[in-house]
């Protein structure tokens, strides 16, 4: 049986109609149609999934999208400004070289997101805890925590959220 | 030597870096077409089975399942390689590994297809299971997996280069040792995912996929559905990484297309995980035996190589793999004799096929690590053995490998040098090793499938004044990054910027002719292209800004946007001006350039006969590269852990450093994984148990360690833009220099993949008792 629910999405709110099995990632691509979100695995093992719900990195290929009525999600989309800018850490991500294929990247980004929200300034050790869920194939990491980094300081001299 | 580039040599960020940091890519799994249906396949439970009988007549009569296909209309055999091309779309008659597909549904919904997979019944009469290699060649009288395959042996190659019995004869040092590597899989974060469109009124049939080898796609997809190439269109959206896992065509094309024939509607399919790992096409498990002798100096004599490759269920890129690994003993050290014995065995067990690094990867760590133990032999350094007989510009091997430019050494100076290698090995306190290895790839070519001579890559550059410059090339950008890299390189040759080329990549009908991406050929082969087709463009622009400046074209040259006088600098004016005249009075500008690698006969140059499977690998240069690693081996736990990893490397000239970089780190804790975590584990019934990323052990950001890396300065003056590879020449060093470093740690010498924490205990404990029982 389907039912329709509320969903807020990037501060602003989708009527979607779900079965109570449907996953949040499944929703969020195929219903809201944001396609940023990636599915590598569907196990919760890959990390291409996650999205924020209330700021925290979640891996929603494992959520259920009933369970987040009355909550904020933010999806990749969402980290644009309104004017169109890339998000300091998007920025970072670009001009560090932390993308290669681009399939772990909306995960990885909103991954750095929670981290970086957290604390400003995190230590190499914290940034590789902070996206150790998230499996990047194809860079080697390195210039993925750099990007970090980087996003970290711009962060924290300008103030950006 | 014209280093004095201003494209060329820019760490500019990747075109497509914006669009995919906003989630805004586009990748084959995020389309949706008008009535699109979503196709599902039926898997085998069986890894060696006749098929009986399949019945899905309960499957159709579900409501919302569109159609049902089965291996029987579709039986033409495909294969990457022509000449052993064995595999079908869906199994037919007979399955031979476990989870081949045997059926596919298309439905209103995944939901549906999924349950309607249920409702196919089919009937299994079960076969026995060979698992391993060299069971299935002692057991081929009694279960043969392929009809014309009467030993289970997809091939065999022997090859003799001058004589290395009677330079074993004459050695000082020989060395005999056994190798095994593990089964691996690519991992590439994007499943294969293929979209089928066929339009039943002009019979035309597009199909969006994410591939690497647009082209063979294409030629494959013609044989399969029994349609000429030019009613197909092959289109390659935003690719989630391949690794030579997407460098055939996948099930998941064939069946899309094929449903999608049969009702006249878009057919997506996207594989589950699990399905990744059935399909599989990873590296080779190999089983070595290596002989090397080296004379009273440390010069090496002779190698005898032979090698015993698992192939798993089809012939895939087997027998292109099976002679690269014999073609790569040759380098990068001077073998003067060597012989080779390799086969490919089948086995049940998904197909093995390419893997970044494809061939090197396994005789590399036999070698590398040999060559560590008889510098300890000879009361040597390794470094320094490895220098000794390290190969030079204008090198030949005796199997006709030409050399033309090589800074190998440089890189083994600098990779020892930044890591003080030399101050520390054999210094270290028990439980900490550095270990040493190099390793070279191929660059530009690629095995000519065709047995034909046409070039393997064609550029199309467009210039006027609507689009300014746009690159047509059917490449394929994979996450590699070649779309960003061809567009510096044409932005040099025509002396404009790099952001203002269009490419246009990854469509067999508005790119122009390339063979695919995987044996790190793009740059090289592209950038030939790239500079004749410029070159059209430039003798004609040249002469419009020569009157319009007022200077004979032959004094002009062309850089930063601006034409100008090589005499008489304020003799000037913007390519743009000169476009826009030449475009408003004749019209679009187009140059068509190609690439073709060398064309060298695989012979014994010492003897001049030809040798069998010889010609593979024959490349117009090669990339090096070395690795220094430094481990801690925890002595309680037996993990371990790596502090450093040292790289310097010989791309030729970097077309983009940043780029190079992100290949050489990708490179490192890629090989990484096979050579500490991954295995794919398969039970005695052919079933793989750790069919999950999350079973299945690939590096995490917790596994980075400490890299510097260096791009030594190079540049290849036979090469356009001087440009070498960077893509898979990175990942040869890495196995054998982690187990050279743990021996210098630990002392044990470790011959099978991969070295985990069960392994090292086991070792220590041996090397205890022995020590013990020695009195020691």
């Amino acid at each position: 049986m389907k039912q329709l629910i509320e969903l807020t999405i990037n501060n602003r709110v989708y009527e979607v109609p779900v079965s109570p099995k449907d996953l949040l990632a499944d929703v969020i691509r195929d219903k809201v149609r944001l396609t940023g979100t990636k599915k590598g695995c569907g196990q919760g093992d890959c990390g291409a999934c996650t999205v924020l719900i209330d700021g925290e990195p979640v891996l929603s290929c494992l959520t259920l999208a009933i369970a987040c009525q009355e909550k904020k999600i933010d999806t990749i989309e969402g980290l644009v400004a309104e004017d169109g800018q890339l998000h300091p850490i998007q920025q970072a991500y670009v001009d560090h070289g932390a993308v290669q294929c681009g399939f772990c990247t909306p995960g990885m980004i909103l991954t750095s997101k929670a981290l970086l929200d957290r604390n400003p300034k995190p230590s190499e050790e914290e940034i590789k805890r902070g996206i150790s869920g998230n499996i990047c194939r194809c860079t080697g990491y390195k210039k993925i925590v750099e990007a970090i980094f980087a996003a970290g300081e711009t962060i924290s001299t300008a103030g950006v959220k | 030597m014209n280093k004095d580039f201003t494209q060329v040599g820019r760490s500019v960020p990747r075109k497509d870096g914006p669009i995919k940091v906003k989630g805004e890519a586009i990748y084959t799994g995020d389309m949706v077409l008008p009535r699109m249906a979503y196709g599902k396949i039926k898997r085998s439970p069986y890894a060696h089975a006749i098929i009986k009988k399949i019945d899905y007549s309960k499957a159709l009569e579900m409501p919302g399942v569109l159609a049902v296909v089965t291996g029987d209309e579709a039986p033409n055999k495909w294969g990457i390689v022509p000449q052993t091309a064995n595999e079908v779309a869906l199994a037919v008659g007979k399955v031979r590994f476990y989870n081949e597909g045997v059926a596919a549904v298309a439905a209103i919904d995944e939901e549906t297809a999924e349950a309607a997979l249920d409702l196919i019944e089919v009937e299994y009469e079960p076969l026995p299971v060979l698992t391993d290699p060299f069971e299935s060649m002692k057991r081929a009288n009694e279960v043969r997996i392929h009809e014309d395959a009467p030993e289970n042996i997809l091939h065999s190659g022997d090859q003799l280069f001058g004589d290395p019995d009677k330079a074993f004869a004459e050695c000082t040092y020989i060395l005999e040792r056994e190798f095994s590597t593990s089964y691996v899989n690519h991992a590439f974060l994007e499943p294969h995912t293929s979209l089928a469109s066929y339009d039943t009124q002009s019979g035309q049939l597009q199909l969006w996929s994410s591939t690497q080898v647009p082209h063979y796609l294409h030629t494959q997809l013609s044989i399969v559905l029994e349609m000429p190439m030019s009613k197909i269109r092959v289109t390659v959206p935003a690719v989630g990484g391949g690794f030579g896992g997407k460098g055939e065509a996948s099930s998941s094309d064939f069946c899309a297309a094929l449903l999608s024939r049969k009702i006249g509607r878009p057919v997506r399919i996207v594989f589950e995980r699990s399905e990744v790992f059935a399909t599989n096409k990873g590296r080779h498990p190999c089983h070595m035996k290596v002989k090397i002798g080296l004379d009273k100096d440390g010069y090496i004599q002779a190698v005898d190589f032979d090698n015993t490759m698992d192939g798993g269920a089809y012939a895939g890129w087997g027998i292109v793999v099976m002679f690269y690994t014999a073609s790569m003993i040759h380098l990068p050290y001077k073998v003067p004799n060597a012989r080779a014995n390799v086969r490919r065995v089948y086995t049940n067990k998904p197909t093995c096929g390419a893997m970044r690094g494809l061939g090197g990867v396994q005789p590399r760590f036999a070698m590398e690590c040999m060559l560590d133990e008889m510098a300890e032999m000879i009361g040597i350094s390794p470094y320094e053995l490895k220098m000794k007989n390290a190969v030079e510009s204008g090198y030949r091997s005796v199997s006709n490998l030409h050399v033309p430019h090589t800074e190998y050494k440089k890189c083994l100076q600098t990779a020892a040098e930044r890591s003080g290698y030399l101050e520390k090995h054999g210094k270290l306190p028990f439980g900490k090793g550095i270990g040493l290895a190099g390793g070279y790839y191929i660059s530009g070519t690629a095995y000519t499938l065709y047995q034909s001579y046409k070039p393997h890559t064609t550029v199309l550059l467009r210039v006027d004044t609507e689009g300014g410059a746009t690159l047509h090339c059917a490449a394929a950008d994979i996450g590699q990054g070649c779309n960003t890299v061809m567009a510096q390189m044409a932005a040099e040759a025509l002396g404009i910027r790099y952001e203002d080329v269009h490419v246009i990549s990854g469509d067999t009908e508005l790119g122009t002719f390339d063979l695919g991406s995987f044996a790190s050929r793009l740059t090289y082969a592209s950038g030939v292209a790239i500079k004749e087709a410029a070159k059209q463009i430039n003798d004609k622009l040249f002469e419009v800004a020569a009157g319009m400046v007022g200077c004979r074209a032959d004094q002009l040259e062309v850089k930063d946007c601006r034409f100008f006088s090589k005499f008489e600098p304020k003799k000037t004016i913007e390519w743009a001006k000169v476009v826009d005249v030449y475009t408003n009075s004749v019209g679009t500008l187009t140059g068509l350039g190609h690439f073709s690698p060398p064309r060298l006969k695989g012979i014994d140059l010492t003897r001049g006969k030809r040798v069998q499977g010889a010609n593979i690998g024959h490349s117009p240069t090669f990339g090096f590269s070395c690795q220094i690693w430094e481990v801690d081996v925890d002595l309680e736990t037996g993990k371990i852990r790596v502090d450093k990893v040292t790289e310097a490397g010989d791309c030729g000239q970097a077309v983009n450093p940043m780029s190079v970089d992100g290949q050489v780190e990708g490179s490192i804790l890629f090989a990484m994984g096979q050579a500490l975590y991954e295995e794919m584990k398969v039970a005695p019934d052919g079933k793989i148990i750790n069919a999950s990323l999350h079973d299945y052990k690939v590096p995490t950001a917790m596994e980075l360690p400490e890299i510097d890396t260096t791009i030594v300065d190079s540049y290849d003056p036979t090469a356009p833009f001087g440009v070498k590879e960077s893509g898979e020449g990175p990942v040869q060093p890495t196995i054998p220099a982690i187990t050279n470093a743990i021996y210098d740690a630990i002392g044990v010498r470790f011959t099978d993949l991969p070295i985990t924490p069960e392994k090292v205990l086991k070792a220590l404990k041996e090397k205890r008792e022995k020590e013990k029982s020695e009195g020691k």
